[in-house]
């Protein structure tokens, strides 16, 4: 297994507030990885460095093995992350399809999906094959018949299948997902982890944050756990419910119950 | 789709015929009018180009409308030119206002928001203080344009025409804009602009190629505002009445959609003209203006359009419903075993979220 995405020493700081503390972390090509940890961890803190949505004060990261720091989200996009956010962000004056064709028009590699490349910037956008591409996508994760509505009069639910849908189109090679299970019913829950097990298998890699621990114990091949911006330790989903390390983490221990409060 | 595209493209045709018959009338103040009508359509819909579609309201139009009168000003001084050859430069006065546009986005564009707007004002009194300090602007004086004895009867019409061919021009160029890709990311930075970078927009070349763009019909407009005044000064070529008069017609028609500030422009520029010819105090047109303003912020805070275009569609979907459930109801029971399939499979979880079930 080679290593896809990789954070060396990453720390970044928020005022008086170490967000992240020299954080190392790996994720392998072709795994579902999980990171969990209490609230003010720092996982989306660690999201944010790796896509672009802020810069590290020291360390760097790494897809394969190609350093990436600090690059703008637009480039981190562009080589093959995609991500999505904790509180939804869909484009809500836009109909759902139009969502899908942004994604889907940026990415120099594979965004035209095969429609041919026209010189005229007064083109419609999204030709055929974008667009028959999209539909496929919004089939999959269930929300094709909601194509044509602008994405405002969706529910939270269908709004993370959107932005799941939109990211998928630009076909990342890993794709960062910020708890996908947060406020979604139950079945929606179901659905969602089918549809990651289901992109794993054809090869797209994962990193959930995410607190629902079934979920996440039921999805993950590897977990790792962060405390106060700093992985303390990693490892399958069995091994880390056992840790107690983990407790400590969520619960504090005795002498740091006073931070952990 | 395809009626109501035929139904908008139908309507606008229509628009242009009547303006276009207007000169026939033969009545030239009505022509004048006009002129400033058609400026004013044209300019609102430049300025919705950029600012409509990506949210940032900009203050500082004029800007582009001032270069483009110094600009024809300042040519037509030194070349000597005459008559119909000033009408030439126009073009060169779009040039001007679309290249001060980039150094002017660029440092505007770095900001949003109320930042933003902050701005784009800023820029407008830079602009109208050189305007008046500068030795080679005429300073107080301005600029005299020259003097030509065209039949008075007909002498606005060759304005209007031009002033028609920017404003369709203009309109057909924000259509054009509005489905395409370049659009398409335009109206996402609008909705969530960080979202749209990480999604791999390129914001702010998108951003300034917009800022450019809508500078260009502004500047023509000014050129012909130089010559149609007889003058350029520097009162009247950076006018803040300018700004905001854009501004608010593309509220009042409908922010940010394409025929909003069509219609909002078609709308306030008559009353602004008339107001000009007959109120005597020139200051209770402003007052009306801005408790205008203030009106449609309260109350139509999304504009005329997308208002009554909701109500509408509202209205025809209640009474569809009404009519189909008159139907309907008879033909309940052949309905029903269909109806609990759809359920049955919608609880065995394909997959396919409920529409209506989730929140």
């Amino acid at each position: 297994m080679t290593v896809l995405l990789r954070t060396e020493g990453v720390s970044k700081a928020f005022g008086g507030v170490q967000a992240l503390d020299d954080c190392t972390l790996q994720v392998e090509e072709g795994s579902i990885a999980g990171l969990i940890g209490p609230n003010g961890s720092g996982k989306t803190t660690l999201f944010n460095m790796i896509t672009g949505y802020g810069r590290v004060d020291s360390g760097d990261v790494f897809l394969n093995d190609a350093k990436i720091t600090n690059f703008t989200p637009d480039r981190v996009f562009a080589l093959g992350i995609g991500r999505t956010f904790q509180l939804t962000r869909v484009f809500s004056r836009l109909t759902v399809m139009e969502n899908m064709i942004v994604a889907a028009h940026t990415k120099d590699r594979s965004g035209h999906h095969g429609d041919k490349r026209t010189r005229n910037p007064f083109a419609r956008a999204g030709g055929p094959v974008t667009r028959r591409r999209a539909m496929e996508l919004l089939e999959f994760t269930g929300i094709a018949k909601l194509a044509g509505d602008r994405a405002e009069t969706l529910s939270y639910g269908q709004r993370k299948l959107l932005e799941l849908s939109y990211v998928l189109i630009a076909e990342p090679e890993i794709i960062l997902l910020d708890e996908p299970a947060g406020g979604v019913n139950p079945t929606l829950i179901g659905t969602i982890s089918d549809r990651i097990r289901e992109l794993n298998r054809q090869g797209t890699t994962f990193l959930i944050v995410e607190h629902n621990m079934e979920f996440v114990m039921g999805l993950c091949d590897q977990v790792t756990v962060l405390d106060n911006g700093n992985p303390v330790v990693t490892g399958p989903p069995d091994v880390i419910r056992n840790d107690r390390r983990v407790l400590d983490a969520y619960l504090g221990t005795a002498e740091e119950d006073d931070d952990a409060a | 789709m395809k009626p109501a595209v035929l139904w908008r493209g139908g309507s606008l045709v229509a628009l242009v015929a009547v303006a276009a018959a207007v000169p026939l009338l033969n009545n030239p103040l009505v022509t004048n009018v006009g002129v400033f009508v058609l400026m004013y359509v044209g300019s609102a819909v430049a300025w919705n180009i950029f600012s409509g579609f990506t949210g940032y309201i900009s203050l500082g139009a004029a800007v582009f409308f001032g270069t483009g009168v110094y600009t024809t000003a300042l040519l037509t001084e030194h070349l000597k030119l005459n008559g119909g050859a000033v009408f030439a430069t126009y073009p060169l006065g779009g040039l001007a206002a679309a290249v001060i546009a980039v150094p002017f986005g660029l440092i505007a564009l770095r900001v949003r928001r109320h930042t933003f707007v902050v701005v784009t004002i800023a820029f407008f009194f830079i602009f109208q203080l050189m305007a008046y300090d500068f030795s080679w602007t005429g300073g107080t004086l301005g600029i005299l344009g020259p003097i030509v004895n065209w039949d008075p009867n007909t002498f606005y019409n060759p304005f209007y025409y031009t002033a028609l061919i920017v404003a369709v021009g203009s309109a057909v160029l924000a259509w054009a804009i509005w489905g395409s890709r370049f659009g398409l990311q335009l109206r996402a930075i609008r909705d969530d602009e960080d979202r749209a970078r990480g999604l791999g927009v390129k914001t702010m070349r998108v951003k300034l190629t917009a800022f450019v763009i809508s500078a260009f019909p502004m500047g023509i407009l000014g050129g012909l505002y130089f010559f149609l005044q007889g003058q350029a000064l520097p009162e009247y070529a950076f006018n803040p009445f300018y700004d905001l008069t854009l501004a608010l017609m593309s509220f009042l028609g409908g922010f940010g959609t394409l025929s909003g500030p069509i219609f909002g422009a078609l709308l306030l520029e008559p009353y602004l003209g008339y107001a000009q010819y007959q109120v005597t105090n020139a200051y209770v047109a402003e007052v009306v203006l801005g408790a205008l303003f203030l009106a449609v912020i309260i109350f139509l805070p999304r504009g005329i359009l997308p208002t009554v275009g909701e109500k509408f569609t509202s209205w025809r979907v209640a009474w569809v419903r009404r009519s189909a459930g008159a139907q309907a109801a008879p033909a309940e029971p052949a309905g029903a075993s269909p109806a609990a399939d759809a359920v049955k499979t919608g609880a065995a979880g394909s997959g396919a979220p409920g529409g209506g079930s989730q929140r």
